[in-house]
């Protein structure tokens, strides 16, 4: 039977099938569903993690107990996890272990656009990449078996428009795999400088046969076209090479760590002009370069955002291997009015606009941090400053208070719940142990809402929907040593205006919670604000809060009955009392 | 087999996803290769949502080129402007006459375009403008305007009738089904 899959879907499937039974991971767009689907399996065991490191952790000790082991997260996850990552290339596998990094060419929905086929290099791991769901699947199989008959764990690398598009996958039985033996062996696990140095050796003769595998591996094939034109290309790369240059010849890679140099040398000795398509970084151009090959590339084909048959019909055309009148005709449509952009925004009733709109009233320079929460940086409620990684708000704020005097006591640190479990802690350690002055306000809407609503660990329920003891953020702090923690409601202005006012201005670290769930996750039955028309006059201060369900036409509020959820905010910074919640003022 | 190449475009919480569900299955049952393509993440928070379905022989590429898609079905009117430029030289538009502002227009900091339905009708020769969210709520729920317009987009598609029913009973809850029928066949019957 086949069944239309997105690539995650087809991950999770994969694993199913080749006997995983341990999966771990952090969320993280376009990585997120591999876990949500993989746990809703029979037989098996998954978890979110509180962040990458320890979800590769918990896979490395998974592996060394005999398991099959699938970890997953996003590219800049890898940064997280990339300590045990590249020991883990030492130690090895019992069970074998696979990792899904999720790449996002282009950033839909990612702060930056690295390429993780860069941490395979660097920690000498092999990678595969698929090209559509199918081989998604397939290979999380293959990236097993390699795992283990190697002894190294193996990336999984996908893409955006891999991870993201559904494509026919023929559903198979599940494979049961039981735990292999675990003998204490600490040549191989306990890292130490003269066991690590044994390891080092090891694993430089692990790959001198990985190299010998990947010329063989049936992943790495040629589909025989014209001589005249020969593209090497990897994952989703290929389906546009395909769909652009139907006659050519392809060499496909799905194994682009280690690269197989006779394999492509045999490629190119058959066809007269050589070109490599990949996203992102050179990384089997370079390749093929240092071999010596006349090769082109970047120069016709970009090195940042996605690629797209249009693309490669550009780069195709100006290297003179497509005619140029085989342009699509594309319509100008010149006199089109001017199409406003329509960019992501905080929900109707979510419990961080309040917080935003007071920072920025209250002029205090804001380190931000990643999250839904993160969209409270844009105009018009503009209350942050920077974001630059998970966790980094903390860290960032300290070191503006000990770098600024002018800054000191105007900074305030803002970071989501989920995130500050993941990598904030530290940080506020950090400001604590050196008798730092900044602010932090932990925004805990009670779920990790930006990748879609996945419970951490103070939200009470796990992945596989067990109910799990809560991290109590307020003991947390105090236990952590700061004397000043507040709790209050994002939705009640002067409340929060006079909790984050008291906390910059007094000396000494402090955190205030702002505690309210997420608007998409308990909708309060309330009825929606109505508009006074005699009372408003249509003064515009109630769309400084960004509210979708907000407008003033023709000097006239009017708030959306549908969308609104009556969380009176508005009603709050209305000054003429216009606008009206039915079910009582919300907060007060 | 001809290919397909269909754009559905929105705003996030419009129900692309069922309308795009269904547009699949019927594909599937009449053995296409298909492929979907859409974008998860900050778009859920009331962005630009665009669902890409392609159907053929053999499809590679899940994107639709620009200026080749046979159809855009649009749930809302800025959306099928937005997009426009991805339609094919005689194309299809099939337009919900509903106007979701996106904040920077609530904001007043930009327009929202005046008559756009005019002006997709004035370049496109197949566009056809519907209520899709009035005809639903004639046929008994406003939420199944998704499927109205997948009726109105049936219509111009290669696969019959029956093979739409059974799609229908396969992606829709159960309990939903009648109003859905009756909000295909409005979509159907419009043309
Ligand atoms: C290292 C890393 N892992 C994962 C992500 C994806 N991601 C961005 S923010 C976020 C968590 C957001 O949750 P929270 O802090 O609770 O804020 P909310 O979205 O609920 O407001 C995640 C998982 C990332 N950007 N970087």
């Amino acid at each position: 039977m086949k069944e239309l899959m997105t690539g995650n879907v087809a991950i999770a499937r994969g694993a199913f099938e080749s006997g995983v039974t341990v999966g771990a991971g952090y969320p993280g767009t376009p990585s997120t569903e591999i876990l949500e689907n993989f746990c809703r399996y029979q037989g098996i065991y998954a978890e979110w993690a509180p962040n990458e490191k320890v979800a590769l952790e918990v896979g490395i000790g998974a592996a060394m107990a005999g398991a099959r082991v699938l970890v997953t997260m996003k590219h800049v996850g890898v940064n997280v996890a990339a300590d045990p990552l590249l020991t883990a290339a030492y130690t090895g596998v019992n069970g074998g272990l696979v990792l899904v990094s999720a790449d996002d060419p282009g950033m839909h929905s990612s702060q930056n656009e690295q390429d993780n086929r860069n941490y395979a290099r660097f920690a000498r791991i092999p990678v595969l990449e698929p090209a559509d769901s199918a081989e998604a699947r397939d290979m999380v199989g293959l990236a097993l078996d390699i795992s283990e008959e190697f002894d190294i764990p193996v990336i999984l690398r996908t893409t955006t428009r891999v991870a993201h598009s559904q494509g026919f996958v023929e559903i198979k039985e599940r494979v049961e795999r039981s735990l292999k033996d675990y003998q204490k062996d600490t040549r191989k696990w306990l890292m130490v400088p003269a066991f690590g140095r044994m390891r080092r050796q090891s694993l430089g003769e692990r790959l001198t046969r990985l190299l010998d595998y990947s010329e063989k591996t049936p992943v790495n094939f040629v589909l025989e076209g014209s001589p005249e034109v020969g593209v090497i290309t990897s994952g989703i790369s290929f389906q546009y090479v395909r769909e652009t240059l139907p006659g050519a010849s392809v060499l496909k890679l799905g194994m682009t760590y280690p690269l197989p140099a006779e394999l492509i040398k045999r490629f190119a000795a058959g066809v007269k002009r050589l070109f490599v398509v990949e996203e992102l970084e050179p990384h089997i151009e370079e390749f093929v370069r240092l071999l010596g090959l006349p090769v082109a590339g970047r120069e016709f084909f970009p090195e940042t955002g996605e690629l797209s048959v249009a693309v490669l019909k550009r780069g195709f055309m100006a290297a003179g291997i497509i005619p140029e009148e085989k342009a699509v005709p594309v319509q100008s449509f010149d006199d089109m009015p001017a199409v406003p952009v329509r960019p992501p925004v905080l929900c109707a009733g979510c419990p961080h606009r309040g917080v935003f709109y007071t920072l920025h009233k209250l002029k205090l320079v804001v380190t931000g941090d990643i999250g839904c929460y993160t969209l409270g940086g844009l105009a018009p409620l503009e209350g942050m400053d920077s974001c630059v990684c998970m966790g980094a708000s903390i860290g960032m704020s300290h070191g503006i208070d000990k770098a600024s005097p002018e800054l000191r006591g105007r900074t305030v640190a803002v970071i989501g719940d989920s995130t500050f479990l993941h990598s904030g802690i530290t940080g506020l350690i950090d400001v604590i142990y050196n008798n730092g002055n900044t602010t932090v306000m932990i925004l805990d809407n009670s779920t990790t809402a930006m990748t879609g609503h996945q419970e951490h660990p103070s939200t009470g329920k796990t992945l596989m929907g067990a109910a799990a003891p809560r991290v109590d953020l307020e003991g947390l702090v105090r236990a952590l040593g700061v004397t000043r923690v507040s709790t209050v409601d994002p939705l009640d202005l002067s409340q929060l205006t006079e909790a984050i006012k008291a906390e910059v201005a007094a000396s000494g670290p402090s955190v205030i919670i702002a505690r309210k769930p997420c608007a998409l996750l308990k909708r309060e039955a309330k009825p929606p604000v109505t508009v006074d028309r005699e009372a408003c006059t249509g003064c515009k201060t109630c769309l400084k809060l960004s509210c979708p369900a907000i407008s003033v036409n023709e000097k006239l509020c009017s708030v959306d009955p549908v969308s609104c959820i009556g969380c009176g905010l508005c009603t709050q910074v209305c000054k003429f009392g216009a606008l009206v919640a039915e079910g009582g003022e919300a907060g007060a | 087999m001809r290919e397909i190449d269909i754009l559905l475009v929105g705003v996030g919480g419009q129900g692309t996803i069922l309308a795009s569900r269904i547009l699949a299955h019927v594909g599937q049952a009449a053995g296409y290769d298909i492929k979907v393509s859409e974008i998860h993440g900050m778009a859920q928070r009331g962005g630009s949502v665009v669902t890409q379905v392609r159907m053929g022989e053999k499809v590679y590429s899940p994107l639709i080129e620009e200026g080749r898609a046979d159809v855009i079905l649009a749930f809302e009117k800025l959306e099928a402007l937005r997009w426009l430029s991805y339609l094919k030289p005689g194309g299809s538009l099939l337009v919900n006459d509903q106007a979701i502002y996106p904040v920077p227009v609530l904001a007043g900091l930009a327009q929202y375009p005046q008559d756009i339905t005019g002006y997709l009708k004035a370049k496109v020769k197949d566009t056809v403008v519907l209520d899709a969210l009035g005809t639903a709520r004639e046929c008994g729920n406003a939420r199944a305007a998704n499927v109205v317009l997948v009726g109105l987009l049936a219509r111009r598609l290669p696969f019959a009738e029956d093979n739409w029913q059974e799609a229908l009973a396969a992606r829709v809850p159960a309990r939903f089904l009648d109003v859905n029928r009756k909000a295909f066949a409005a979509g159907y019957g419009i043309g």
